[in-house]
């Protein structure tokens, strides 16, 4: 291998890449082939580690650890004779660490603790040897040369490691169940089908550490039996299925797939298999018919996929994040994974922070900390300094939870006691500006679409959910409707078929707990609170404060408002369509919701 | 994309290759429709009879999958596809004003196409990207932190 002095790593992230990366990296080839630095200088692409809002993409330097941002492709022969031939920092591109807000990864805070984020942003994803220098596939010898399958299976069911796909069943029961089912042959399958909106930490981590999931599999696959494997990555992640195709070639031809890995009895391969947009695919016998090339749909439960999985034959299903703490509970023990988290929640969790909160991003934590703590030590608290209102946890099948449930500490029971769902550790937090009722005619809507169909609790019911949001959202609410409401919740929630539609009427049933004056609000007094619903505002121009400067009039999409230059300007309700781009770009906050 | 339109005999021509590069399991099946759906913009119905000929799979079969995905096509699309992220993590970030100047602006509603054929206009399950809501994404190229204002110009860079 050739010794480089230095390495650039540009990160490519989808982000990234819309502002230019690729064209960037090319450009550094070139230059540094022109200063004759192509043999001491590496360029490597790297997974996300800037700031969003620089104008160009985002590299880190090695060893120096230098962050430069806001570099356009004309910058890079600067950069390079700075950088790279008179040995300066190129301080006009620099980048303090510690000031790089990155919304999906910031440098850890002092409540984080990373096991499968460990490696990501620090190593080049497309490297395998980057990950073995990091103690990658150690945990794979250690395995397959000291311990027998069942010693594995014990070792994980002592770490009291729990699927992280938001189910939370023990990962190591699980395999033991496979292990002794009958079979001609075994599947492993990893879910990356990551469809809740709001979560994108499996795509960090195939994006970013792609081998820690190989690695999670083969030891997982040597102590279940299996001899084939499975990755199923939602086609929305296009990053992250070349980036797993990529490192199973290297793992194969490193030896850590295919034919009598390391040496050893045991033989295993791994392919990736796309999904096509359906969220109903991560359910896990969804998923095994996607896999055979069927409609996504779920079918009952038992026979489980242990017994009977894909074609009929024993299967294991795994999420992303269970498989890649794998090789870290090998390495460091059982012991010191049951050590972190919270009674029977052990380890960290991955959660993906959106909406109304100042940091959003990645994080990695362990159980037990407190929804407060995460969302305003980690987070910074909520955007603009406006109140915090409700976090809906656990995608889509979550339950929207009021601030006095903030120090709940984070595991599995304690959310599911709350009405909500650990889920994949999606998080959006909402300030005072949502109306709740809104939010869950959003997820209705979702889920209504959702909704594969097959059964009919979840096909009509959602349906009927949604026709009597929507109907209170319009201000054309009935008194009867929250009733009708909570008896549709409940029978949903009773008779569907999977996951999806049990959990479907959450956001609806949380929030009618939780925030039943909004409801109340908007079927009685034909009122939203929060002000949202268009049905239920009316715009108005305040006399005193208008210029009348014609900025609203000029720029009202329908034509609703009228008046003379430097006179009080008017909004017909009749012609406003509520869109609110008037409230929004008036410079004299002028206009006010009604 | 941007797609061209194909002739039937090139249609079935792009399924016989496929087929054959691919296998004719039927596990194969969604990541054949993936590559015809890239290919011809949709899945014809040329292509579903071509393909079942070559796979043995009945071809109402390959039309039920093909329905099933959102990713997946059976309806010609325009030569752009615009592709909104309607999750909730955008929507709370000020999606909803982008979506709706987006229909506005292009005249379209969600899943229809333009008479001139230039747009589709679809929306998208979460992309992932949420750190940068709201996000849309025009063909292959990801737009995000997308205001209403910067609607316009962003259409503007396509022919």
């Amino acid at each position: 291998m050739a010794y480089f002095r230095s390495h650039i790593l540009v990160s490519v992230d989808p982000i990234c890449v819309e502002k230019g990366a690729y064209d960037l990296i090319d450009a550094f080839q070139d230059e540094l082939v022109k200063q004759g630095l192509v043999d001491e200088v590496q360029v490597l692409e790297t997974s996300r580690i800037g700031d969003p809002h620089s104008e160009g993409p985002d590299l880190m330097v090695y060893p120096e650890a230098v962050h430069y941002a806001n570099l356009s492709v004309t910058d890079v022969p600067f950069l390079v004779e700075e950088h790279f031939v008179k040995g300066r920092v190129a301080e006009k591109f620099m980048r303090e660490i510690e000031e790089v807000v990155d919304e999906e990864l910031s440098a850890p805070q002092a409540k984080e603790v990373r096991i499968v984020l460990k490696n990501i942003g620090d190593i080049d994803p497309l490297n395998i040897e980057e990950y073995i220098a990091r103690d990658g596939y150690l945990a794979l010898g250690q395995v397959l040369l000291e311990m027998s399958p069942e010693e594995t299976i014990q070792e994980v069911i002592d770490s009291g490691l729990r699927g992280r796909g938001g189910a939370g069943f023990p990962t190591g029961l699980k395999w033991r169940f496979i292990r002794a089912a009958e079979g001609d042959q075994k599947f492993m399958i990893c879910n990356a089908d990551e469809g809740d909106p709001g979560a994108f930490a499996n795509r960090r981590v195939l994006e970013g550490d792609p081998h820690s999931v190989i690695e999670g599999m083969i030891i997982a696959a040597y102590a279940a039996g299996a001899s084939q494997g499975y990755i199923y990555c939602r086609a929305e992640y296009p990053i992250a299925v070349q980036t797993m195709k990529t490192a199973i070639e290297q793992a194969r031809n490193f030896g850590l797939l295919g034919e009598n890995i390391l040496g050893s009895e045991f033989s295993f391969d791994l392919e990736v298999r796309m999904g096509a947009g359906a969220f109903v695919c991560g359910e896990e016998t969804a998923l095994m018919a996607s896999i055979e090339g069927k409609r996504g749909e779920p079918r009952p439960r038992p026979p489980f996929p242990a017994q009977k999985g894909l074609w009929d034959e024993p299967s294991n299903i795994n999420n992303v994040e269970t498989f890649s703490n794998i090789p870290q509970i090998i390495l460091n023990g059982a012991e010191w994974f049951a050590s972190l988290g919270y009674e029977k929640s052990t380890g960290t969790k991955t959660f993906s922070m959106a909406g109304d909160v100042k940091n959003t991003g990645l994080i990695e934590v362990p159980f037990g900390i407190s929804l407060r703590e995460i969302i305003f030590d980690v987070g910074g608290g909520i955007k603009d300094d406006k109140k915090f209102k409700a976090i809906q946890t656990g995608g889509p099948m979550g339950g929207c939870l009021p601030e006095s449930y903030l120090d709940l500490p984070m595991d599995y029971e304690a959310l599911d006691k709350a009405g909500s769902i650990l889920g994949s550790g999606g998080l959006v937090a909402m300030d005072e500006g949502t109306c709740m009722v809104d939010i869950a005619r959003f997820f209705m809507e979702f889920t209504q679409e959702e909704s594969c169909g097959k059964c009919t609790p979840c096909r009509i019911g959602t349906r009927r959910i949604l026709e009597l949001l929507t109907r209170i959202c319009d201000g054309k609410g009935k008194p009867e409707d929250i009733g009708t409401l909570r008896m549709l919740c409940d029978q949903i929630n009773e008779n569907s078929l999977c996951g999806l539609g049990k959990g479907a009427p959450n956001p609806v049933k949380s929030t009618l707990e939780h925030f039943l004056d909004e409801y109340e609000a908007h079927i009685y007094e034909k009122r939203c609170p929060a002000k949202v619903c268009k049905a239920l505002i009316r715009f108005e121009i305040l006399d005193g404060l208008c210029t009348g400067c014609t900025l609203c009039a000029r720029n009202c999409p329908v034509d609703a408002i009228s008046g003379e230059r430097r006179q009080l300007h008017v909004i017909d309700p009749d012609i406003c369509i509520q869109c609110g781009i008037c409230e929004q770009i008036c410079p004299y906050d002028a206009i006010e919701i009604k | 994309m941007p797609v061209e339109v194909k002739v039937d005999q090139d249609v079935r021509k792009i399924v016989r290759t496929l087929v054959e590069e691919k296998g004719p399991e039927k596990a194969e099946l969604i990541p054949i429709l993936h590559e015809i759906n890239s290919e011809l913009g949709y899945i014809s119905d040329e292509a579903i009879k071509e393909l079942s000929e070559r796979m043995n799979i009945p071809s109402s079969h390959i039309y039920s999958v093909a329905t099933f995905y959102r990713m997946l096509s059976t309806e010609p699309r325009g030569r752009h596809v615009i592709q909104f992220c309607e999750s909730a993590p955008c929507h709370v970030a000020g999606g909803r004003l982008v979506w709706e100047k987006l229909q506005r602006e292009l005249g379209l509603s969600k899943g229809e196409t333009s008479e001139d054929e230039k747009w589709s206009l679809i929306t998208t399950s979460c992309l992932g990207v949420c750190g940068v809501g709201p996000v849309l994404v025009v063909d292959n190229n990801i737009y995000g932190n997308v205001t209403p204002e910067q609607v316009p110009g962003i259409l503007s860079n396509y022919e």
